[in-house]
């Protein structure tokens, strides 16, 4: 395919939009986004970051192990993130947010082992699968080549679903989330909640490595999260930010993976981590006006 | 006036080991009680119990009129903690508002929406916060507010249903003099015009030794109760903790409790 990139947006948007895989790769994306934003949102809010992380790891052996049996990697990449948030959640200390208050802390040590286990069976699967090799890269860093039609509406149905459980356990979440003790004393079932949680969380990180590729969902997991967490310290509103900036950053990485010749992930992964330097800034920058103002 | 809780020859073994046991006593309506007690005596399992998240493992326990667990909506809870973290980014009032109904499925519908059951539930949120004084910080991230404002917001979130009894876990620990002082007398001032009972796990005594209707002392795996003239005694203290102490009068006629172990020392 050869695309050149003109001074006319219109004409660099249509000539974007005449591919098939392109407006698959958009529609994926922004079904992804939405879902990494939303879900994302809590994660940054319970520090579970790293169980994010390694969920979206977990997807890699999945999706390798998928290939090399011949079935979809779709089912791999669902089949392995839910049952590592399922196995997460069952280890002593694994599935919880931290005891503290706002969340702090997780057992990183149980954590950090499933996911070292899951890269070594993830290269184990490759090699496994001799001539496989060459789409090694698209599972660690993505494609927007490859997003199949039937694909889309597995990610429909599979974001559909994580947003509408999102949605129904999302104040109790919150609350669990930022005081787990008063939480629970109020009657909220917290290990259930967490659990059910994780599972999301799973989740979107199987959706989302189809297409940023398993090391890079990070991106769209915590830096949206993140930015409009420093944007605002209203939760629902955080929450529609934080899906709104992943939405942005993705149209935008697909955009510039389109007419360069590099990875998706990689223009993902920077334009978010650009936000939240911006929104950083940003931030930074409204506390020393506000104190200038403070001790004027 | 009526018990608020009830204690009979109550038990509770955590981990298969009996933390205290014979436990009775009686906590009655309005009434400001204050739990004291060295360290790991089980304070904050008397607490537990009470709300139900601590079985018992024998004797009986009424709370409300109604078994521990049964009647949580009516008791406001502040556990035992650290602050928040610095870098929650909440604000006070969502805080306080998950009091309300941080336990129901689904979401707040947003602003006009949520109609008048939403307008109510906002005005209720403001009461609060104004009652325990809190309005100028109550939209900043939690994280951000100092510990004493911290822990008003959180009193505002314990109080926001209306509660017959509220169960304060070391709430004037980690506050400097000052607060100590301002918080107690903002619990004092709940207590008594909202009649809301008040149980009181303390590491120091002494801000709160003026307001006290009864006290509770915990130790040697059993309790003693009574009011503050009759338990805080040089001797029955010196009794309870096993080392010396000594209460004092000071020039207002207030009672000063002297020597007691750990006041300000590290806490689980
Ligand atoms: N989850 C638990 N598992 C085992 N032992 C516990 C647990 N929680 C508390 N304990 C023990 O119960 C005792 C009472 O604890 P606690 O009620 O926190 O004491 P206090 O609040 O008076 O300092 C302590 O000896 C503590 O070690
Ligand atoms: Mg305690």
């Amino acid at each position: 395919m050869s695309v050149d990139l003109t001074w006319d947006l219109v004409a660099d948007v249509r000539q974007l939009l005449s591919y098939h895989f392109m407006l698959n790769a958009l529609r994926a994306g922004t079904i992804v986004a939405v879902v990494c934003g939303a879900i994302g949102y809590f994660m940054v809010l319970r520090r579970q970051s790293f169980v994010g992380h390694t969920l979206a790891v977990i997807g890699f052996p999945g999706a390798a192990g998928a290939i090399w049996l011949g079935v979809s990697s779709g089912f791999g990449y669902y089949g392995f993130c839910i049952a590592g948030a399922l196995v997460i959640a069952a280890l002593p200390g694994g599935g919880r947010a931290g005891s503290g208050l706002g969340g702090a802390g997780e057992e990183s040590a149980v954590v950090g082992t499933v996911q070292g286990f899951a890269l070594a069976c993830g290269f184990l699967f490759v090699s496994l699968y001799k001539g496989f090799l060459s789409g090694l890269n698209n599972l660690l860093f993505g494609t927007i080549t490859g997003v199949a039609d039937h694909q889309v509406i597995t990610l429909l149905i599979a974001g559909v679903l994580c947003l509408a459980v999102l949605v129904a356990i999302a104040r109790p979440l919150l609350f669990v989330s930022v005081d787990p003790d008063v939480a629970r004393a109020s009657g909220v079932p917290v290990r259930l909640v967490g659990t059910v949680y994780l599972v999301l969380l799973g989740t979107a990180a199987a959706g989302a490595s189809q297409i940023t590729g398993s090391l890079l969902v990070f991106a769209l997991l915590v830096a949206p999260a993140a930015t409009a967490s420093r944007l605002t310290a209203r939760p629902y509103l955080g929450l529609g930010l934080s899906v709104l900036i992943a939405v942005l950053v993705t149209w935008l990485g697909e955009a510039f993976a389109f007419f360069s010749p590099y990875p998706i992930g990689f223009w993902v992964t920077t334009l978010a981590f650009g936000a939240y330097l911006l929104a950083t800034g940003y931030g930074l920058l409204r506390e020393r006006l506000g104190r200038r103002l403070v001790t004027a | 006036m009526s018990a608020v809780l009830e204690l009979d020859r109550a038990a509770v073994a955590v981990a298969g080991r009996t933390i205290w046991s014979g436990v009775s006593l009686q906590v009655q309506a309005g009434e400001f009680v204050a739990i004291l007690g060295p360290n790991g005596v089980g304070k904050s399992t008397l607490l537990k119990a009470v709300l139900g998240l601590t079985p018992l493992s024998g004797g009986a326990m009424t709370v409300l009129g109604d078994r521990p667990g049964h009647v949580n909506g009516r008791i406001g809870y502040l556990p035992q903690r650290r602050a928040f973290d610095p870098n929650t980014r909440v604000r006070g009032v969502d805080i306080v508002r998950l009091g309300l109904d941080g336990d129901r499925w689904g979401v707040p519908l947003p602003g006009r929406l949520a109609g008048s059951a939403g307008r109510r539930a906002r005005e209720r949120v403001e009461e609060v916060i104004a009652l325990v004084g809190a309005g100028a910080y109550a939209g900043r991230p939690i994280g951000q507010c100092s510990g004493g404002e911290q822990q008003r917001l959180l009193i505002a979130q314990a109080l926001i249903r209306g509660p017959e009894l509220l169960v304060l876990d070391e709430p004037l620990d980690s506050l400097d003099v000052t607060n100590q002082a301002s918080v107690s007398a903002l619990i004092r001032d709940v207590c008594r015009s909202q009649n809301v009972a008040v149980l009181l796990v303390a590491h120091d005594v002494n801000p709160i030794l003026p307001y006290l209707d009864q006290v509770i002392y915990l130790a040697h795996g059993g309790a003693v109760m009574g009011p503050p003239e009759e338990v805080i005694t040089a001797d029955t203290l010196t009794m309870l903790y096993g080392t010396p102490i000594d209460v004092l009068r000071d020039r207002a006629g207030r009672l000063v409790v002297v020597g007691q172990p750990d006041a300000h020392a590290e806490h689980r």
